[in-house]
């Protein structure tokens, strides 16, 4: 799943729970996440970590 | 009662010899709490059965049954840790769980001959970093309640700090034995993962999650922890002859953005250190920049997990930060979860790196001095970031990684705010690193605890 369909998503059912000041804290998640994945080459993936 | 020491290492030795009694220090304690209750450091005093518990331990010691160094000593818990016949309350208004039972760390120290004298507050759930968002009202700093005393165990340190006790037990998932123990000028301990039993205490993050120490010195401190180890745990951590040791600055990423005081107490100690004859190099923890990412993708989810049944009943009873941090954790994808779990693995090796040459890491335990009970985002070297970023940007690592860790006093500033450093020490290595730490203390404050940030 991208991180632009994943935010949408996520955004989307905080709006429907009534949690619409979830939304700035999931938008700052989102970089976190992608930042995480831009790290993902660190990870030997034969031995679980490089 | 005459003079009333204050270190344990020095009132057991009292006890021991009967010039002190465990009944006049538990009501000594009592009175220290009741003095200052405007700071809510303590959620429940068990005044009755802290009394009852000391008149146990004198006739004891009276008849000769002396257990050690803990027998008669008050000791505070931090409420997110199960006391039997009083509710763990967490800081929440979610309603507590009623513990039957003690917690197995609290047993040991009953064993030990300790006095457990309260529950103390915290930052609710231990999610969070300022002890303000409780449901018993902010922790507030002994030295100015406009401050925070740090969290999550913020009640545990100003307890110390109070003498409403000798010793505290406080938890630590990014931090929260080490933040509110540099903030406040104490001691705090969180040993290597796993190295004690987390069982009848209520998670933040199963992967994360430590209990640990609280004293108001090094050798307080290693008195408490080995009471909290099994006894078949006691010979696994190593330990090293008095020599001259070996520590390791971090550099990139920790000292990067730092309040003046706080990196002059950094070069304070670091100079101590060297004119007494021990060697300061610079190291790099590869990739320690990945932490914050790392660790959000890890305590989020495993927080909403534990959480998930009660948001479900008591959504409204948390408080609104505490409920939308959980709530976020709800979204982490899977694949997101466990790629963080690799990445720790990384960032431990990391570390372990770092420490091959040394004996411990040497680092500030915060980079601001206590931050302002309200505020959202604090100055740090000229630059506005999240208070709880920056709190926890120093010490989420070693929860991550496991390594042991410990919060040292390192003076005060000018105008009396306390200042801290942080040791990190190998796997397997915690009674070496409180070695370590016993010979920082000795220089991070001088002698005299007047040498910090403020002098350079």
């Amino acid at each position: 799943m991208t991180i632009d369909a994943w935010l949408k998503a996520a955004c989307d059912d905080a709006e429907r729970k009534g949690l619409p000041e979830l939304k700035p804290l999931l938008e700052t998640l989102a970089r976190a996440t992608a930042a995480l994945r831009e790290a993902d080459h660190l990870i030997d993936r034969g031995r679980g970590e490089s | 009662m005459t003079s009333m020491a204050s270190s344990i290492e020095e009132i057991a030795a009292q006890i021991k010899s009967g010039a002190v009694s465990p009944v006049e220090l538990v009501r000594r304690c009592l009175d220290r709490i009741e003095a200052r209750l405007e700071l809510n450091a303590f959620i429940t005093v068990m005044a009755d059965s802290a009394v009852s518990a000391a008149q146990v331990a004198e006739r004891e010691i009276i008849s000769g049954r002396y257990r050690g160094p803990l027998h008669g000593i008050p000791i505070s818990v931090k409420d997110l840790i199960d006391v039997a016949g009083t509710p763990t309350t967490s800081g929440s208004a979610v309603p507590p769980r009623l513990a039957t039972r003690d917690a197995l760390i609290v047993t040991r120290l009953r064993e030990a001959g300790a006095i457990i004298i309260g529950k103390t507050n915290l930052h609710e759930f231990a999610f969070g970093t300022t002890s303000e968002e409780s449901a018993f009202g902010p922790v507030h700093h002994p030295k100015d309640l406009s401050r925070s005393a740090g969290g999550s165990s913020g009640g545990a340190a100003v307890a110390l700090v109070e003498g409403m006790c000798f010793g505290s037990i406080g938890t630590d998932t990014g931090g929260s034995i080490r933040i509110p123990s540099a903030v406040c000028g104490t001691v705090g301990l969180k040993p290597m993962r796993g190295e004690l039993p987390c069982d009848g205490v209520v998670p933040l993050s199963t992967t994360l999650d430590h209990v640990g120490p609280m004293a108001r010195s090094v050798a307080d401190t290693a008195i408490i922890f080995e009471a909290m180890q099994s006894p078949l745990e006691t010979g696994i951590v190593d330990s090293a002859p008095p020599r001259p040791y070996v520590f390791g600055v971090p550099e990139q990423y920790f000292c990067d953005r730092l309040d003046r005081r706080v990196r002059a107490a950094l070069t304070n100690t670091r100079n101590a250190l060297i004119a007494a004859g021990h060697e300061v190099r610079t190291v790099a923890i590869d990739h320690a920049a990945r932490t914050p990412d790392v660790y959000l993708h890890i305590v989020l989810p495993e927080a909403s997990w534990y959480h998930a049944p009660l948001l479900e009943t008591h959504a409204d009873h948390y408080s609104p930060g505490v409920r939308l941090r959980l709530e976020m954790g709800r979204y982490i994808l899977a694949e997101d979860y466990v790629r963080a779990l690799h990445l720790g693995e990384v960032l431990s090796h990391s570390v372990d790196r770092a420490l091959a040459e040394c004996d411990a890491l040497l680092l500030p335990t915060q980079p601001i001095p206590a931050p302002i009970l309200g505020e959202a985002t604090v100055d740090v070297d000229g630059t506005r970031e999240p208070v709880r970023g920056a709190m926890l940007r120093l010490t989420q690592l070693f929860n991550i990684t496991g390594h042991p860790a410990i919060a040292v006093p390192a003076g005060t500033t000018e105008d009396g705010w306390p200042l801290s450093i942080q040791l990190v020490g190998h796997i397997a290595g915690t009674r070496r690193l409180i070695q370590v730490a016993a010979t920082v203390e000795r220089y991070s404050t001088g002698g005299d605890g007047s040498v910090g940030g403020g002098t350079g």
